[in-house]
């Protein structure tokens, strides 16, 4: 069937190089105008906006937007740059991006894994699915609302956490401007929302493997432990390391809502909960200082890109048809 | 059903089953750890459930003096604020999905037809976004300066509407599921690709538009950085539901660093702590009673995008 196909679209394909654009790739190509202009709008058009981290930003009163930036504000080249790399600011921020996201990296491919071969092993199957679409509700849930469940439990004076401490006899923690906690408390909280979609993605794999693999292994007077060791890790192996390599390309980007929202943007955690994507928002929105946003984000971008074409490479010997591109 | 394996009674499973003890043990965790997940919803229903009264008293507790709709009846008095954003979430995310499902699916077809002459072109095109952006600053300045969306509906629509990723799911779907021999019988009818896009393809594409769809609606009911970028507060009309949180959240603590300049009426404006759960469950009780019905499209979307490429 597939290869009927293929002999129908060569013919084709010298027709259509003889015409100029036969009408096939005409209406293919109407199909794709509107995807088209809206990459084009919202993808590329933004490129433009790099110079941003070049320039001095100055607004010219009276003028358009396009005027201010393109002719009226200066060019100072890798100024801006400088300026970034010499505040103290800027090197708490990579600590807490980069230390997060590697502790996240390591729990997201040790605990979802463990709970996926656990859960493959529970006798009863109508538990474990009731509690498999149980874990894959946070996922679901956004960091607004999710800011809120931490709030009932965090709140000061009406947290219920708080409210078990002062029953057993102590005073109430002030959780939202002891920074202390706030790191663990992170932690704890993105892998409560995350565990759930890993654990059944890995639990997918995990059904995909073959039973004599397991039966052969227990005529042979294999373990359960055994079983998993040597058989179940080293096929999931490889979908392991592309989740794994995947997210180390993104060990530049944070999940927003996580780190601004959940502590509700209190200042006196900041030195714990303020990632880069924080930073460069807080710096556009909050103080208009766009010379030092733009070239936070240019850096967080190039960085990223280099990453991902790395991580591409090594995903792809591990697997050849497994590369994005 | 996802990723529950069969034991057989009769095969040599039988006697590959972890023991009594450890699957005990195993269940109790799992036990605790969908209670984890489960708890916290059902705690702020209660809260919402609960009378001011008793929160004042006694803080949030699972176990409150009494139960009370005050809170929901707060919200249906308020109902042009919060009635309002209900229905600019739902607006917003209907034709949010029903942009994306068409973007993304239309550039897929045509980057899964093999003859396709702008094929390379159009693939280098949705490559290098997954790349590369141009950064918050350069988007937002664009977005507000020359394409002039602050302050709009489509500020919360358009910029969401498509992405790579989706489009690779359609594009492997239409090109691995689709037989050829419905494209080639609509060729020898004479048909043009649209018409074989719309009318042959599209109808038996359900799965891969359900996936597609149904990661778009939740993204977008979800949505509420684009409203913290691009709404301000003299357009509350235009909030949706997850942004009146914030923005009430916002208020009380713009109006507790500015005690002073508030009178006592205008703290009771503010919404009690029993009606901000209340919105909370608005937005959460739509997800909680819809999502396990979709769960496999979600695991069956990741596979094949993170996986397939």
């Amino acid at each position: 069937m597939k290869e009927a196909g293929q002999k129908a679209a060569r013919p084709d394909r010298r027709r259509s190089r003889r015409l100029r654009f036969s009408r096939d790739d005409r209406e293919l190509a109407f199909l794709c105008f509107p995807a088209a202009v809206w990459f084009i709008a919202f993808c590329y058009v933004p490129l433009f906006g790099i110079v941003f981290a070049f320039k001095n930003y100055k607004v010219s009163a009276g003028k358009g937007f396009l005027y201010s930036l393109f002719v009226h504000s200066k060019w100072v080249g890798l100024r801006n740059f400088e300026f970034l790399f010499r505040s103290p600011d800027l090197w708490v921020i990579l600590r807490n991006t980069v230390g997060y996201n590697l502790v996240f990296l390591l729990i997201g491919v040790t605990l979802p894994v463990a709970l996926a071969i656990m859960l493959s092993q529970l006798h009863s199957r109508r538990l474990a699915k009731i509690c498999q679409t149980a874990v894959f509700l946070p996922h679901f849930l956004s960091w607004v609302v999710i800011s809120s469940f931490v709030f009932a439990f965090l709140s000061t004076d009406k947290g219920l956490v708080n409210s078990l401490i002062r029953a057993l006899g102590g005073s109430g923690v002030l959780w939202y401007q002891d920074k202390a906690p706030w790191p663990w408390l992170l932690i704890l909280i993105n892998t409560w929302k995350t565990f759930g979609y890993s654990m059944v993605v890995y639990l997918a794999s995990i059904t995909g493997i073959d039973e004599s693999l397991y039966e052969s292994a227990v005529i042979d007077g294999a373990t359960k432990m055994q079983q998993a060791r040597w058989i179940t890790l080293p096929l999931l192996r490889p979908i392991i390391s592309i989740m794994f390599i995947l997210n180390v390309s993104h060990i530049f980007s944070t999940d927003f809502g996580l780190f601004f929202q959940v502590p509700r943007d209190s200042n006196s955690l900041t030195q714990v909960t303020q990632t880069l994507d924080v930073y460069v928002y807080k710096a556009l929105m909050q103080n208009s200082n766009y010379n030092f946003a733009s070239a936070a984000g240019l850096l967080q971008s190039i960085a990223g890109c280099l990453l991902m074409i790395g991580a591409n490479r090594m995903v792809r010997r591990i697997d050849p048809e497994s590369g994005l591109f | 059903m996802t990723g529950i394996r069969e034991i057989r009674p009769d095969g040599l499973g039988r006697f590959n089953r972890i023991r009594p003890l450890t699957n005990l043990l195993f269940s109790a965790v799992f036990v605790l750890l969908a209670a984890s997940t489960v708890l916290p919803v059902v705690f702020v229903l209660i809260i919402s459930l609960s009378p001011e009264a008793s929160i004042a008293q006694n803080g949030y507790s699972f176990f409150p003096s009494s139960l009370s709709l005050s809170a929901y009846e707060y919200l249906w008095l308020s109902r042009d604020y919060i009635g309002r954003a209900f229905l600019n979430s739902i607006g917003i995310t209907v034709l949010g999905t029903a942009l994306g499902l068409l973007l993304t699916s239309t550039l897929g077809y045509g980057l899964s037809r093999p003859s396709f002459r702008l094929r390379g072109v159009l693939t280098v095109m949705i490559l290098i976004p997954m790349l590369f952006s141009g950064g918050l600053v350069s988007t937002y300045m664009i977005n507000t300066q020359v394409y002039h969306l602050k302050n709009t509906y489509l500020s919360l629509i358009l910029p969401g509407a498509c992405s790579s990723f989706y489009v690779m799911i359609m594009r492997t779907f239409f090109r691995t599921s689709i037989p050829d021999g419905i494209v080639e019988s609509g060729r020898i009818d004479g048909a043009g690709q649209i018409r074989i896009f719309t009318r042959l393809v599209l109808p038996v594409s359900l799965p891969v538009l359900a996936t597609v769809g149904l990661f778009l609606t939740f993204s977008y009911w979800n949505a509420w950085y684009g409203a913290m970028l691009y709404l301000d507060s003299n357009h509350r009309e235009l909030y949706p539901l997850q942004y009146v949180l914030i923005s009430i959240e916002r208020n009380i603590a713009f109006m507790a660093k500015n005690e002073e300049h508030f009178t006592g009426e205008s703290m009771g404006s503010v919404p009690s702590e029993t009606a901000r759960m209340a919105i909370v469950m608005l937005v959460v009780i739509p997800i909680a009673c819809s999502y396990p019905f979709f769960q496999r499209y979600f695991v069956g979307g990741l596979t094949i995008g993170a996986v397939k490429g």
